[in-house]
């Protein structure tokens, strides 16, 4: 990768080089620096009454900002705090919120803007040149640096006694991995976590909106409903672990219109029961296409057709989701028959 | 006892108290040595070093207001039942996480206020960022010697959008949920320790009880501590090059022009932060942003329609939207190239930015130091470069947004995404091509300028009945500037048999050099400048045209 090979002459000429270089336009350089143009005086450098409205207006600016923190402490006591107003465009906003905001803004704004004011019209606007001096070290410090490292160096005796070296090199390496090591219980060993879910053979199948266990009846031809399984309440301390995997969604289909042949079979009366954990990234699918029997996730739009499988139709899915094999129970309530067969949600390496 | 008398010089009198002060510093801290090298520091002008100046004060800003926002928020995902002034949630279940942020934003006074200063700050932060390392990539100010300060603002890119992350995902609202979601998804993915790091980082399977308290001590510590350090170091090294200038007449590579940091820049500086803080906080006070309490509390198994993260990681949304769903099963594994890819390609999209400088420095070999700041035009490869760039990451930002692109305007889904798979790759070769024509248009210009005048939109009637546009010559000093850059020739490998006929062996890096060198500054990517020889000619002859 060196680049020492690279002829000086490709790179292009060195611009003119002291600083404040100025040379005369003449017949063999029309275009050489001229040097800093002259400076221009404003018109506060020469006029008195100028310089004193500029003052002025500064000075209007930081006492409109001292108002306006004075306007901040007021709104800050005197509005209460869960007033509503209306102001166009924006509509119904926080009463306070929206005084606050601009009492603040306002007092800020002023003072940066008598600040800049100042500094653009009263403070010296001469452009003044400063020279740059190259970073690297000159060759004298260079040597001296390189002399004093290998004096430390020799001294050190780092070089010569190796075993020194390697054993410290060791212990350096080595310590760190008590660092890692401790990081062990972060969490648990994925185990096969990912691929069960709260799903067992006999767990009914309990409508998320009513908490009611759904019999066949209920589920109604174009809608769709949720559902978790039975005896996971919102109150449990692992519901949003549980859920994650478990939430099922269900729909009703004419058992013509199905046409995977293992969908039909696990399936009850043509309705079937599908996780609601998109198989791409894991967002829970919600909104359901009634005459094309398509679901589609609101994250990034994966469809499913829940007519043939589940299987991907668009976006970014891998593959279809999972399906619940279900029946009914003596008492005729839907119930599941056993857990998801595949892992539900995203998928992952260990999946298979 | 008589030490003050015997050290003063003054006859009669004490130093006045400032003066005392800094003696009394400058005796432990060697202030006035300090002072000397920095209190008249000159800094040139342009509108566009200000953009710098707005990521360093949003900085500040965010961390004011993020200190004020730790003295209310609980980081605690317990579950509570929601008892306060918000009525449409009274009773709902909710982490702590989320009943504080509804407590910061309904019954701390001015807590709203804070809150939407912090997260505009933070929005603002990161669009400061992106467009001030455009600034830094088009006018060339990455180069030697401030390819580590390059580095610097590449890591607080990159970190900023980390720290934004976790902190938007802190209140455990419904649509940041869905993101911490869409992130585990995306951990799942990496082949071999995805499962490990996903148990590891959330403590269980998703979401668990602890990824807000994890999420809290990066968002408020790790991170901000980092980038704190790294600002720092961004603001010695500036201090330390002095900063870059555009050519002009007295503007040299040697110098810097300008005004000086006492009193000017202090109060240029000093007041352009409180603008800054002020727009800010009015923006706060008008416009609502991240309002949690109209998404509701996470829930695994619910989810609104039109989620979308900050602006930032909607790149990386795009990315994971728009790539197809390749899964590869094998041997019990399955390689999840649906989303790993994309976080691959996340990651390099990224790297690539920090690699340009090394990369342009290689291909032409210059290892002088550059203070002047190159005109986007007088680098049309480079230029175009940044062009695609910018070009594949806007595409992405429109596929990261698809639903509401295709909800807002009408559109099919399937064709927004369509349209994104295909112009994420035809975009920026598209982009790269128009935008190198543009630059190669306007030095041609500039030389048209250079030779002939500017064109002063007199019409001359001659006596013989032509009609003629008076050009105006350039003064000197529209010569010298449109004259100033540098212009590299391309690299040659010579001849690869010398004269006995013997073969050289050419190293492929050396042939990948010589073709980017070409591809840089051959015929079709410059126009030579105008030379003296032909200036003189031109102008020596009739005068207008």
């Amino acid at each position: 990768m060196s680049s020492q090979d690279i002829p000086e002459e490709n790179l292009p000429a060195e611009q003119d080089t002291t600083h404040g270089a100025v040379t005369v336009a003449d017949e063999k350089h029309p275009f050489a620096d001229p040097g800093l143009p002259p400076h221009e005086h404003r018109i506060q450098d020469i006029d008195e009454r100028a310089a004193r409205r500029s003052e002025r207006a500064v000075a209007l600016l930081f006492t409109v900002s001292m108002l306006a923190t004075i306007g901040f402490i007021a709104s800050f006591v005197a509005i209460p705090h869960d007033k509503s107003i209306f102001v166009f465009p924006i509509g119904h906003i926080n009463a306070m919120n929206f005084a606050l905001g601009l009492t603040l803004g306002a007092a800020l704004f002023c003072i940066g803007a008598g600040a800049v004011h100042w500094a653009r019209t009263l403070m010296s606007d001469v452009e003044v040149a400063d020279d740059r001096h190259p970073i690297e070290a000159s060759p004298e410090v260079k040597a001296k640096v390189m002399a004093d490292f290998r004096q430390g160096a020799k001294e050190s005796a780092l070089g010569r006694r190796k075993l020194i070296r390697n054993t410290m090199f060791g212990a350096l390496a080595l310590f760190p991995l008590s660092g890692v090591v401790l990081l062990r219980d972060l969490g648990p060993l994925p185990g096969t976590k990912l691929r069960h879910t709260l799903w067992s053979k006999g767990k009914l199948l309990v409508n998320m909106n009513t908490n009611e266990p759904l019999r066949p009846s209920d589920v109604a031809v174009g809608s769709l409903t949720f559902a978790k399984p039975e005896g996971l309440e919102e109150h449990d301390h692992d519901f949003q672990t549980e859920i994650a995997k478990a939430a099922l969604m269900i729909v009703r289909l004419q058992p013509d219109d199905i046409k995977d042949k293992r969908e039909l079979e696990w399936s009850h009366e043509g309705i079937v029961a599908y996780s609601k954990i998109c198989t791409h990234v894991g967002c829970p699918i919600s909104l359901y296409e009634q005459q094309t029997h398509h679901v589609l996730c609101p994250c990034h739009q994966s469809t499913f057709d829940l007519s043939d499988g589940a299987r991907v139709i668009f976006g970014p899915a891998g593959h279809a989701l999972p399906q619940l094999r279900i029946g009914v129970n003596d008492e005729g309530y839907l119930q599941a028959l056993g857990d998801f067969e595949e892992p539900v949600g995203p998928a992952f390496w260990e999946r298979g | 006892m008589s030490t003050t008398e015997t050290t003063t010089s003054r006859s009669r009198g004490k130093a006045p108290a400032g003066e005392r002060v800094a003696d009394w510093a400058d005796g432990r801290l060697g202030i006035y040595s300090l002072a000397k090298a920095n209190m008249r520091k000159i800094f040139p002008d342009h509108w566009s070093f200000m953009l710098g100046e707005v990521c360093l004060y949003s900085f500040i800003i965010i961390i004011l207001t993020g200190v004020y926002l730790t003295l209310f928020f609980h980081p605690s995902m317990n579950e509570v039942e929601y008892h306060g002034s918000y009525v449409p949630m009274q009773g709902q279940l909710m982490s702590e996480a989320f009943s504080s942020t509804l407590h910061i934003s309904f019954d701390v006074r001015g807590g709203l206020l804070i809150r939407q200063i912090h997260h505009w700050a933070a929005i603002i932060f990161l669009a400061g960022m992106f467009v001030h390392m455009m600034r830094v990539f088009f006018t060339g100010a990455f180069r030697k010697p401030r390819e580590i300060n390059w580095l610097f603002g590449f890591l607080l890119f990159v970190l900023g959008m980390f720290t934004g992350f976790t902190g938007y995902s802190l209140p455990d609202d419904l649509l940041s949920g869905t993101g911490v979601r869409f992130t585990q998804g995306a951990i799942l993915s990496m082949p071999i320790v995805g499962t490990y790091i996903s148990m590891f980082l959330f403590g269980g399977e998703f979401p668990g009880g602890d990824f807000v308290a994890r999420f809290y001590s990066i968002h408020i510590l790790l991170l901000p501590g980092i980038m704190l350090g790294l600002v720092v170091g961004h603001l010695i090294l500036v201090f330390y090059h002095k900063h870059t200038q555009f050519a002009g007449p007295g503007r040299t590579n040697k110098n810097v022009v300008g005004m000086p940091l006492l009193p000017v820049y202090m109060a240029k500086a000093g007041g352009f932060f409180f603008l800054v803080f002020g727009v800010i906080a009015a923006l706060a006070g008008i416009a609502s942003v991240n309002p949690i309490w109209a998404m509701g509390p996470y829930r695994p198994d619910h989810v609104s329609t039109g989620a979308q993260p900050d602006w930032y990681m909607g790149f990386a949304e795009g990315l994971v939207r728009a790539m197809p769903g390749w899964e590869i099963n094998f041997w019990g594994h399955t390689l999840v190239l649906g989303v790993f890819v994309p976080l691959v390609v996340f990651g390099l999209f990224l790297g690539a930015i920090a690699l340009y400088p090394f990369i342009e420095s290689w291909v032409t070999g210059d290892k002088r130091e550059h203070h002047l700041l190159d005109r986007p035009r007088n680098a049309p490869t480079r230029t175009a470069f940044g062009v695609a760039w910018v070009t594949a990451y806007m595409i992405m930002l429109i596929g990261g947004g698809n639903d509401i692109v295709a909800t807002h305007f009408h559109l099919s889904i399937n064709a927004v995404t369509w349209f994104v798979r295909i112009g994420f790759f035809a975009g920026p070769v598209l982009a790269f091509i128009v935008t190198k024509r543009i630059c190669l248009g306007l030095q041609r210009r500039d030389k048209d300028k250079v030779l002939h005048g500017r064109e002063s939109g007199i019409i001359k009637r001659l006596p013989h009945g032509e009609f003629i546009e008076v050009h105006e010559p350039l003064s000197q000093e529209q010569l010298h500037t449109l004259t100033a850059h540098e212009q590299y020739k391309p690299l040659e490998i010579g001849p690869t048999v010398d004269v006995n006929g013997v073969e050289r062996k050419v190293k492929g890096s050396e042939k990948l050099r010589a073709k980017l060198s070409k591809a840089y500054f051959g015929d079709d990517s410059q126009i030579a400048k105008p030379t003296v020889e032909e200036y003189k000619e031109i102008t020596s002859g009739h005068g207008h045209h």
